[in-house]
């Protein structure tokens, strides 16, 4: 079933380059969909739509719809943050908040109101655990997040998504800065949480895209060139300008 | 010929660095010479009766006790109206506000009450505080008008240290449900927090040490009691400094070059604090 | 829950709003006050009477302001003289030549000359600078234009200085690593390529110095000796003048309100505002002009 569907979506930013051109895609509940392409080529703009992350930022034009769960999520009425909290993201550099490893886990509830310590420490050593992370810092919950490594502070922000309990996560090349071991981890841990969440991905790598997708589109200048299953979209894509990129024509 | 050259030209580079050393030495030289100049002065009026007395004989003996504690009154009173406007007025043009012509008509009008002379806030004060609100020659027009005149240096360097937060805090806050709102207390205002202390320290000394805005909207020449309220008139550091100093005859020197030390200290401490606090967030900073 | 948030945050945006907008209603609020009492003196003094060379508004209602604004005129053209030199070669020093140490001293102690209240530098000058100067230049009084220039030049330096300063780091290094490549020695380097890569941060930090010499009241009305004469050769420099910032704050204390000599003072306080106004959106302007050409070339 499409968790998201996506209807004509156009997109542009005040400084007057187009980013995203009548894109329509659906997304599928429970499994990884990889938007993969070269760079420039809007989809990281189409994920900051997906949260509306991209309020912050000057908007020109925009058009068509996001259906999450029915709902129209680009209407103004939206409540975004209720969607920002049903909507998690975790962003290419790991941005640990300057709070201890706790309190970057525990911000996105306390300010959805929860103040009971109880659930606040079960959502720690849940979201902690679902990150693989649990065994690493369970003994130094209060302890800056900045000093974790570079891998641990990615998969704390994996972690810190997940403790709002989101039904989508959104990865912006979430391992570009990591090493292959870390990089590993966190692949790993992704293939776990497709069994309850629904998560779309922007690679790092036309690899990763390859180890990773149950489902891939594939985005060029703005526009969604091709759509299909992972698998296929990547020994036996349908279009020339998917097969140029996928084998390492261009890009 | 192409020896020469070099050798003039290596010549000129320390003749020049010379130039330019002494220059800056020349500057900083007399600044340190006048604080030890009056700390040396000073030292010998320094005695607990002078702290803590009352002037008597004409001001020519006793203490300056109730020009400190005006000083204090209208350091604090200044900081309750320029402290949170001046936040608040650098988180409106370090966070939400757009680059348009609005925010550099603000911007113009933050760098114009830099610059208009004290005396000219003293002239308005006067105008508007002391006569249009008929707050008379108080400590709440004295405050009002010192609070104006520092908002400039609040708000530019609150502005300076907000800005000076990495922007990807923001949107990670964002990202997990906060408010702008919520993202700026929580997140940037403590990290930026060290700075806009600084800032506040160093617009507040400035008030602290300045006559000009108070002579006619606040200061009093000489009162034999504390004031009682925010509507009394008040002694200060400075304008007691003032009128010692020119207006008394036959002033014992002590006595001035004493009030001149207490005023220095009083300032100094909070130039001192405000270094100590930015270089220490500086060296703990890990952004 | 979420209604109370969306309220609270609601009021605390529009609080910081109008904050932010503040500044621009202070201007507009000292200017109108300054106009409401000032311009009344257009009405009771004529004009030619309000720029002839006699100030004696106690006696004989001589409103005359060319005294007092030559008077400030010489003091600030003197302490120009002494604080564009020294405050663009210490800018020069801490930013080119300083080690790292040096300058983590020397920033903080220039702020401090910044911090000195002028009262303090008029009590000194009045103590010891004027005495001196009158022995050592043979005056018949140490109370001087030039006294008073020696001073706010000091006063006047530490904003020259840190504007100054500021401008040259935010200079590119590659300019610089550029110029040595090319074999040119370190002095050739901040003669040719950094100030004037510099140049119109260093002219705004020279007209922020100024402005600050003209404003400053409390040290010229200490030690300039305050006689309203017309200063107009070099000459006048060595002998007492009376600025207009000294007028004000030693005459106003002993006006009547609404009289015609607190309409004058008035009236001279908002010259004041205007002179002030013009130096700092000139100063402004080529700021926002050079950063607007940076941007030009850059993208």
């Amino acid at each position: 079933m499409d968790k998201i569907i996506i209807e004509h979506l156009s997109l542009q930013y005040s400084d007057g380059t187009e980013s995203l051109r009548d894109v329509s895609l659906g997304i599928r509940e429970k499994a990884v969909t990889v938007l993969f392409g070269p760079a420039g080529g809007g989809k990281s703009t189409l994920l900051r739509c997906l949260n509306r992350l991209n309020d912050l930022t000057e908007v020109k034009t925009s058009a068509g719809r996001i259906l999450i769960d029915g709902e129209n999520i680009l209407d103004p009425k939206t409540d975004v943050i209720a969607l920002r909290r049903k909507v998690g993201m975790v962003f290419a550099r790991p941005v640990v908040l300057p709070l201890s490893i706790r309190g970057n886990l525990t911000y996105g509830l306390e300010l959805a109101g929860e103040k009971r310590k109880s659930k606040l420490d079960e959502a720690v050593e849940r979201s902690l655990k679902l990150a693989a992370l649990w065994d690493e810092v369970k003994e130094r919950l209060d302890d800056p997040a900045i000093a974790l490594s570079g891998g641990q502070q990615q998969r704390l922000c994996l972690a810190r998504s997940l403790a709002l309990q989101p039904e989508i996560i959104l990865l912006d090349e979430p391992t570009s800065g990591l090493d292959p071991i870390s990089t590993g981890k966190v692949e790993a841990a992704l293939q776990e949480l497709k069994k309850e969440y629904t998560i779309v991905l922007v690679p790092h790598s036309v690899q990763q895209a390859g180890r990773t997708a149950d489902y891939a589109a594939f985005f060029l200048q703005g526009e969604l060139v091709e759509y299909g299953e992972g698998k296929a979209m990547f020994t036996s894509p349908k279009e020339k300008r998917t097969e140029d990129y996928v084998t390492g024509r261009f890009g | 010929m192409k020896r020469l050259f070099t050798l003039n030209r290596h010549l000129t580079e320390r003749l020049g660095f010379s130039l330019i050393t002494l220059m800056a030495v020349l500057t900083v030289v007399p600044i340190i010479g006048t604080v030890i100049y009056i700390l040396a002065q000073g030292g010998h009026a320094i005695s607990w009766e002078f702290l803590s007395g009352f002037p008597h004989d004409g001001m020519r003996a006793g203490g300056i006790l109730p020009a400190i504690i005006g000083t204090f009154y209208l350091t604090i009173g200044t900081a309750i109206f320029s402290v949170p406007l001046g936040i608040a007025a650098a988180i409106y043009l370090s966070e939400y506000a757009a680059d348009n012509r609005w925010t550099r008509l603000i911007r113009i009008s933050i760098i114009n009450l830099a610059g208009i002379p004290s005396v000219v806030y003293g002239l308005f004060g006067l105008g508007l505080f002391v006569l249009f609100l008929r707050f008379g020659t108080s400590i709440l027009a004295a405050s009002l008008t010192l609070s104006i005149m520092t908002l400039p240096v609040i708000i530019s360097t609150s502005e300076e240290a907000l800005r000076a937060v990495p922007q990807s805090f923001r949107t990670v806050s964002i990202s997990l449900g906060a408010t702008r709102w919520q993202t700026i207390r929580r997140i940037v205002l403590k990290e930026a927090l060290p700075g806009i202390l600084t800032g506040v320290i160093l617009g507040l000394e400035r008030a602290a040490g300045e006559t000009a805005p108070i002579l006619f909207t606040g200061a009093a020449f000489f009162l034999p009691r504390l004031p009682h309220s925010p509507l009394d008139a008040t002694m200060a550091l400075p304008y007691h400094l003032f009128v010692i100093s020119t207006q008394v005859p036959n002033m014992p020197i002590q006595i001035q070059y004493g009030t001149a030390l207490v005023l220095l200290v009083f300032v100094l401490t909070m130039n001192v604090i405000a270094t100590v606090i930015r270089s220490r967030a500086r060296a703990r900073r890990q952004w | 829950m979420e209604k109370t948030l969306n309220w609270r945050e609601y009021i605390i945006t529009r609080l910081i709003k109008a904050s932010g907008y503040s500044a621009i209603i202070f201007v507009l609020l000292i200017f109108f006050f300054l106009l409401r009492e000032g311009v009344p003196a257009l009405a009771e003094v004529p004009l030619s009477a309000l720029f002839s060379v006699r100030w004696y508004p106690i006696e004989g209602d001589n409103f005359g302001i060319l005294p007092l604004l030559t008077g400030s005129l010489i003091v600030t053209l003197g302490a120009a003289i002494i604080a564009i030199p020294f405050g663009i070669g210490t800018a020069v020093y801490i930013s080119e030549i300083a080690p790292r140490w040096m300058r983590e001293i020397l920033k903080p102690l220039v702020e401090l000359l910044g911090g000195l209240p002028s009262v303090v530098l008029g009590f000194l000058g009045i103590l010891v600078l004027a005495p001196f100067l009158r022995r050592f230049l043979d005056l018949p009084t140490g109370l001087t234009a030039f006294t008073g220039s020696l001073l706010l030049g000091g006063i006047a330096v530490p904003t020259v200085v840190s504007v100054a300063e500021d401008a040259l780091d935010a200079v590119p290094r590659a300019y610089r690593e550029g110029a040595w490549a090319l074999g040119a020695t370190r002095w050739q380097t901040i003669w040719r390529v950094t100030l004037p890569a510099a140049r119109s941060g260093v002219l705004t930090a020279v007209m922020l110095g100024i402005g600050r010499a003209i404003g400053e009241t409390m040290t010229v009305m200490m030690v300039t000796g305050n006689a309203p004469v017309l200063a107009l050769s070099l000459s006048s420099l060595f002998s007492p003048v009376r600025t207009m910032t000294a007028t004000i704050a030693a005459e106003m204390g002993e006006v009547s309100n609404g009289s015609t000599h607190y309409h004058v003072l008035f009236f001279i306080g908002m010259v004041l505002f205007l002179i002030s106004l013009g130096v700092n959106i000139a100063a402004s302007s080529v700021v926002f002009r050079a950063k607007k050409r940076a941007e030009r070339i850059l993208s």
